[in-house]
């Protein structure tokens, strides 16, 4: 059969579907496909909603507009060339990406990291996750309808975070800037005089948010109760970050795992009470609040030394066979990087578990019942980028 | 009171818009054509090649040993080595490109190539404007596009050009000492070879007595 023939005839199948009755029996429901271009979605994504009046009845998420076969192209490469495409994935967080999947190929080769480079890549995750959480947090309020104003405001700081990065990387979004056994150059005292600079702002940037935003009687009634993920269902379905902690479960991954030299910080785990969207805007802007602490103690006692294993080979690089599972605590939640090596230039498998994809299939629990106008609002609150989630 | 919370948030945009006029660190963006922020030192755009003398094509430092051709993750370095040798800046014989191409609407500015280059002869530009309006041709770049001078380099990135460049002066120093030890050795040798000669030479001439 033709491709024509064949678009044809499921064309017409979906022309002849028989009408969806409401559970009640007594209308047809309404059946919206929201997407895969709206607004809300940042991105290409496709909501399939069935509703009985304002009501939602069903949701079904549809992926894939984007993908772009970043697993199976990672496996024709070698290592060190599927870093820059990691910076992809989450195109907000590149550094994280990078870290996640540095982290990966460590453990599979038995690396080890430099002091000062750990440091760096603790200052640079943190940074991510500040200007992270600031302007998923405007965007999520702009998807309620203030146009513009609160993530703007997120874009100011974020705007100087971005400076930072390609002070030091030479770029602002696609920073490709850790390796395998460390980061690639070294950060000048220079630079670290400037993100000190900018993280002693930060939290005056945090205390105008907060006034601007949090006793916001409109943004109270709107996220107040809406969209309400309950623990058990979180921690069955794999939710992580952020989300998860939204939901009351205290789990993070760098108080877990304490990858890296995250158990040398004092910082708390905020935690939800009411596991619903208000929740989640308020464990992101709290958990800015920790970000800012853990970069002060980390800035305080940056050690010297180099930044790579002297030991690290850049070209050439091919690990014994085996296995690993490298994960941290991205902004979004567990972001992991699955590698099996036969021994060759690039890896024999390569996986990667992206915390936007996984938030994101509970999205149809948390909207059943609400209105149309609260789905963007807890798809807002769900915080993914479309990038990592088709990969 | 219902409303407060709203009347907090739009005191805090008042402030901001009153404090717009009076000071210039509110003022986060640039009218960009006219007024333009100068990109970071470590800024990369787009890959260029090297050269040191005043002929860019005498003086590329590219020896087409295709290594970048092969580490480039999205494959947009296409190159053509030559057959013969010349004589590169230092005046060694080495092979050269007769076409280096970079298709910039492929690159994704991940540095790789500059990384694993290990002559030094590609690094990243800090130049962005580049909109053409032929998309095939206009972004593929040939190799007398791509060559740049080595004070161009140290104008864009003057700490690193600094850095290669005492990396290579230092790399010349010791090939001139092997060179300068070779040499002394060769003419040791053949001081040595010239005297046995002579010696034999001297004894053939004793036995013919």
């Amino acid at each position: 059969m033709t491709t024509s023939a064949l678009l044809r005839e499921k064309m017409e199948e979906g022309w002849n579907r028989p009408p969806v009755i409401s559970p009640d029996g007594e209308g047809e429901l309404l059946e919206v496909a929201m997407g895969p271009h709206h607004p809300s979605t940042h991105g290409v994504f496709r909501m399939d909603v069935a509703l009985d009046g304002e009501r939602v009845i069903r949701l079904k998420p549809v992926f894939g507009y984007l993908h772009r076969n970043h697993e199976k192209i990672a496996e024709g490469v070698s290592y060190l060339a599927s870093m820059p495409y990691t910076d992809r994935l989450d195109y907000i967080c590149s550094l994280t990406n990078n870290w996640a999947y540095a982290l990966a190929v460590e453990k599979l080769v038995g690396q080890e990291v430099p002091e000062r480079a750990e440091y760096l890549r603790v200052i640079l995750g943190e940074l991510t996750r500040v200007q992270n959480h600031a302007s998923s947090i405007g965007f999520l309020i702009q998807e309620m309808g203030a146009s513009g104003t609160p993530l703007m405001y997120a874009f100011k700081e974020r705007e100087k975070i971005l400076d930072l990065f390609e002070g030091l990387t030479g770029s602002r979004m696609m920073c490709n800037y850790m390796r395998f056994g460390g980061c690639r150059v070294d950060a000048s005292p220079a630079w670290l005089d400037a993100v000190r600079k900018v993280v002693d702002e930060l939290p005056g940037f945090a205390d105008e948010f907060e006034r601007l935003l949090c006793s916001n009687e409109i943004l109270m009634a709107r996220c107040q109760g809406v969209g309400i993920l309950r623990p058990e269902l979180a921690v069955n379905a794999g939710v992580t970050g952020p989300m998860l902690r939204a939901s009351g479960v205290n789990y993070d991954i760098r108080k877990v795992d304490g990858y890296g030299i995250y158990n040398r910080f004092n910082f708390r785990v905020p935690l939800g009470d009411h596991w619903d969207v208000f929740d989640r805007f308020m464990v992101r802007l709290l958990e800015m609040r920790e970000s800012i602490a853990i970069l002060n103690q980390a800035l305080k006692e940056v050690p010297g030394g180099p930044v790579m294993d002297p030991k690290a080979k850049i070209r050439g690089f091919r690990p014994k066979p085996g296995e690993a599972y490298g994960r941290i605590e991205a902004p979004k939640g567990e972001l992991g990087f699955y590698l099996i090596s036969d021994g060759g230039p690039n890896p024999y498998r390569y996986r990667v578990r992206p915390p936007s994809l996984i938030n994101l299939t509970v999205l149809e629990d948390m909207c059943l019942g609400s209105n149309v106008a609260d789905i963007v609002l807890i798809f807002g609150s769900v915080d993914i980028v479309l990038g990592e989630v088709d990969r | 009171m219902l409303g407060e919370g709203i009347l907090k948030g739009m005191a805090e945009t008042a402030r901001n818009f009153a404090g717009s006029f009076v000071s210039k660190e509110r003022l986060t963006t640039v009218e960009y054509p006219e007024e333009r922020i100068t990109p970071a030192e470590n800024a990369r755009v787009f890959p260029f090649l090297v050269y040191d003398s005043a002929d860019w094509e005498a003086g590329m430092r590219c020896v087409a040993c295709q290594i970048c051709e092969k580490e480039c993750p999205p494959k947009c370095i296409y190159i053509e080595k030559s057959k013969d040798k010349k004589p590169d800046a230092v005046g060694k014989p080495q092979f050269y490109p007769t076409r280096f191409d970079i298709d910039i609407s492929v690159c994704m500015s991940c540095q790789i190539c500059v990384e694993v280059c290990p002559f030094e002869a590609i690094k990243m530009d800090t130049e962005f404007e580049l909109a053409t309006d032929d998309r095939f041709g206009g972004l593929l770049l040939d190799r007398k596009q791509l060559a740049k001078s080595n004070q161009y380099y140290h104008r864009i990135h003057p700490t690193e050009a600094a850095e290669v460049d005492a990396r290579l002066a230092e790399e010349k120093a010791k090939s001139d000492a092997k060179a300068k030890v070779a040499a002394d050795a060769a003419a040791v040798k053949a001081a040595a070879s010239a005297a046995q000669a002579a010696n034999s030479a001297a004894t053939q001439e004793g036995t013919g007595d």
